[in-house]
């Protein structure tokens, strides 16, 4: 499944410009990544969220795909429905087309949507085993609400719920492991990965898609908005939170870990954080007890992920 | 057409009936006491009698969620709830009905908690009145499976479009067993028909976007060609009960009426209890006092015109809700039936009856009747009672 760039750029782009992202925003990278290698014959289902706001703005539609919104919690499910719905009408010759080739299911939400108010919808559909993809776009918090905390913001940064103030530093707990969450549904493919890797996004896209079952893919996705950060820089920190560690290229194929890009010397979190206003508080005098334990948490689950790689491997 | 008389639980009246109907995928999630019919549906897929796939998801949220994936796909695709599941399916019922979308529910009525509560009233369909499906109730299996044939035919008219809920009593129609009338497997379908879609995810040559963001600009022109449509539900449902009657010889109507033809004081009710209600009757009747019953079979569209021309110039009028409108003036079918009486000089009186599965007996129609006849003498009684509590 080698991904070449050449002949990724000769592919069509199904979702168009001309969408009401924001500036620098990385999300609609990555969606157009994914549709490079997903094609046309592709069902694409969002929940509410950054990502479907902008890209289906009645009249407008972004995508050339066909595309369904139902709510923000219930993304896995539908396009669950969805997937049945193909499988029940080809068995009876019902479909509307006929069809060569592989039909692709993919589910997108953000954090929120899919680490916290969609979770149960999601861990059902990948118990049951349909045929997609769920895609979760990780901007660390609800930015389509306005920066709220949610259980994929990582320790200390700042967000509207929980701000930094005279007494609290931001948010009080580690982020939630849902990468981990997913491979222990023993799903036959979870990955992470990141808009800046484009290669190996292209290549987890085409991975996902190809297993008979259900596949999860949780990128990382730099927010200018919610991060605060230079609206040119959201590439350069996607790439820098693999190098820190602080989000590893790894993928998990039928229960067997391969951490994809090994650093040769980790980054420390900090150079990362610097460059993010939502970490500037921890800066201040009298913080530096929580970026040692920011620190400390990386480099843990690094050495846990490494662990797990050797554990499981054949 | 003839017919096979049998003798089923409501439950597996629906289930025969929504299997005759063919569907491609069907979502399920269990709560009493709508477990039954999903049940026996699931053994007709298990013994290859429907070759529908079953969705058995985490909850009743993910059910409604993946009936709208799938019908979105154009699937003919059905669910089934009670209570606290249709509760927690709210959101998502109204994007059913606003993305358009011929799903067929079976609501088991059933109280709503707290206290949690197995048997039925009906303020599960109730709460979700306003939503935008059709309303079917039901008396007795009979009546469940003819609805849960025509729903089909209903709900998937092109100039309709819009889900449908089959409502029958928790227990007393779903848990009892009852002779009724079925078509034969072929001739149902042949009835409801192939399934036609109005759009699909699943044309990669024609990509449509669903859901998408509705705003100020847009939003509520959608509404009104929404509301518009509920205006053409009346004569759909009328021509498929027409043609429904033609093939089976039950026709029915938006309302059934009992004994109405002279009579001078109403009951008018939903669902089961009317057979209470007409054995009632029939006992006062006998002693020559004229009263019927006006049982609505189409709670939403709500028949505005037919209850108003029925119910005009009588004596007394009594509405029986077997769910409450706390705070409100009265029941749901209370204020909808008073309102649609406006400008007449009927008066209406409410009784509250049956929450929680409480026993609807005859002591409690008789009660209704002996009020309504003191109101037909010019007496003035409270507006809004209850029925059948300890006092």
């Amino acid at each position: 499944m080698a991904v070449n760039l050449k002949q990724l750029t000769q592919h069509e782009e199904l979702l168009t410009g001309g969408h009401r992202a924001c500036a620098g925003c990385t999300g609609s990278n990555i969606l157009r990544q994914i549709m490079l290698t997903a094609g046309q014959n592709t069902v694409v289902g969002g929940a509410t969220g950054c990502m479907e706001v902008v890209t289906t703005i009645f009249p407008y539609t972004a995508w050339r795909t066909s595309f369904i919104h139902s709510a923000f919690e219930n993304c896995a499910a539908t396009v669950s429905g969805a997937e049945t719905a193909y499988r029940a009408l080809k068995k009876r010759g019902d479909l509307p087309r006929e069809e060569t080739g592989r039909k692709n299911f993919i589910a997108f939400g953000g954090d929120g949507g899919t680490y916290d108010i969609g979770l149960q919808s999601l861990s059902g559909a990948m118990e049951r085993g349909h045929n997609m993809v769920y895609v979760c776009y990780d901007n660390e918090a609800y930015m389509n609400t306005g920066i709220q905390r949610s259980s994929a913001t990582p320790l200390g940064a700042f967000t509207s719920t929980a701000p930094a103030g005279k007494v609290k530093q931001g948010k009080e707990q580690n982020r939630k492991d849902l990468t981990k969450i997913m491979v222990a549904h023993n799903i036959p493919y979870v990955a992470q990965t990141t808009p800046f890797h484009w290669k190996d996004l292209a290549t987890k896209v085409e991975k996902a898609l190809a297993v008979d079952g259900p596949a999860f893919l949780n990128i990382l996705m730099p927010c200018p908005v919610g991060w605060h950060f230079d609206t040119a820089i959201g590439m350069q920190l996607a790439k820098e939170a693999v190098e820190s560690n602080f989000w590893p290229l790894f993928e998990v194929e039928n229960g067997v870990y391969k951490i994809n890009q090994k650093p040769k010397e980790r980054s420390p979190m900090e150079n990362w954080m610097k460059q993010q206003g939502r970490f500037k508080h921890l800066f201040r005098p009298g913080n530096e007890a929580i970026l040692e334990n920011i620190q400390t948490y990386v480099d843990e689950q690094w050495e846990k992920l490494l662990k797990l790689e050797e554990m499981t491997a054949k | 057409m003839e017919q096979k008389l049998v003798a089923l639980s409501g439950n597996e009246a629906v289930a025969y009936a929504f299997k005759q109907a063919r569907p491609h995928v069907a979502s399920a999630f269990p709560i009493t006491p709508q477990t039954e019919m999903m049940h026996k549906f699931a053994e007709f897929v298990a013994n290859g009698e429907t070759e529908t796939e079953m969705i058995l998801v985490e909850s009743e949220h993910s059910a409604m969620s993946a009936a709208v994936g799938s019908a979105a796909a154009g699937a003919r695709t059905f669910t089934a709830t009670s209570s606290a599941g249709f509760a927690l399916m709210w959101e998502i019922v109204y994007v059913a009905a606003s993305l358009r979308l011929p799903i067929c529910m079976a609501l088991v009525n059933r109280a709503l908690s707290g206290n949690i509560n197995i048997h039925c009233d009906h303020s599960d369909s109730m709460g979700g009145r306003d939503a935008g499906w059709i309303h079917l109730f039901s008396e007795n299996a009979q009546e469940s499976y003819d609805n849960a044939v025509m729903a089909w035919r209903i709900g998937e008219h092109m100039d309709v479009r819009l889900p449908v809920m089959v409502n029958y009593d928790g227990f007393i129609i779903s848990h009892t067993a009852d002779a009724l009338h079925m078509l034969p497997d072929d001739a149902a379908y042949d009835f409801i028909g192939k399934y036609k879609h109005a759009y699909t995810l699943l044309d990669p040559e024609n990509p449509v976007t669903v859901g998408p963001l509705d705003l100020t600009d847009y939003y509520f022109e959608h509404k009104a060609s929404q509301l518009a449509t509920y205006e053409r539900v009346p004569g759909i449902v009328q021509s498929v009960s027409e043609e429904f009657g033609a093939l089976t010889g039950r026709t029915y109507q938006f309302c059934e009426e009992y004994a109405m033809d002279d009579a001078e004081l109403v009951i008018v009710v939903l669902g089961s209890s009317a057979g209470t209600c007409k054995d009632v009757i029939d006992e006062y009747r006998e002693k020559g006092v004229k009263v019927g019953l006006l049982k609505i079979r189409m709670f939403r569209p709500f028949p505005v015109q037919m209850i108003a021309e029925k119910l005009a110039g009588r004596k007394a009028v009594a509405v029986l809700d077997r769910s409450a409108s706390f705070g409100g003036q009265g029941g749901p079918v209370f204020m909808e039936t008073r309102s649609a009486m406006y400008g007449q000089q009927v008066p209406v009186n409410n009784y509250i009856y049956g929450l929680g599965g409480r026993d609807f007996d005859l002591h409690q129609v008789e009660e209704v009747i002996d009020d309504l006849q003191k109101v037909a003498a010019g007496e003035e009684l409270q507006l809004i009672n209850l029925l059948g509590i300890r006092s």
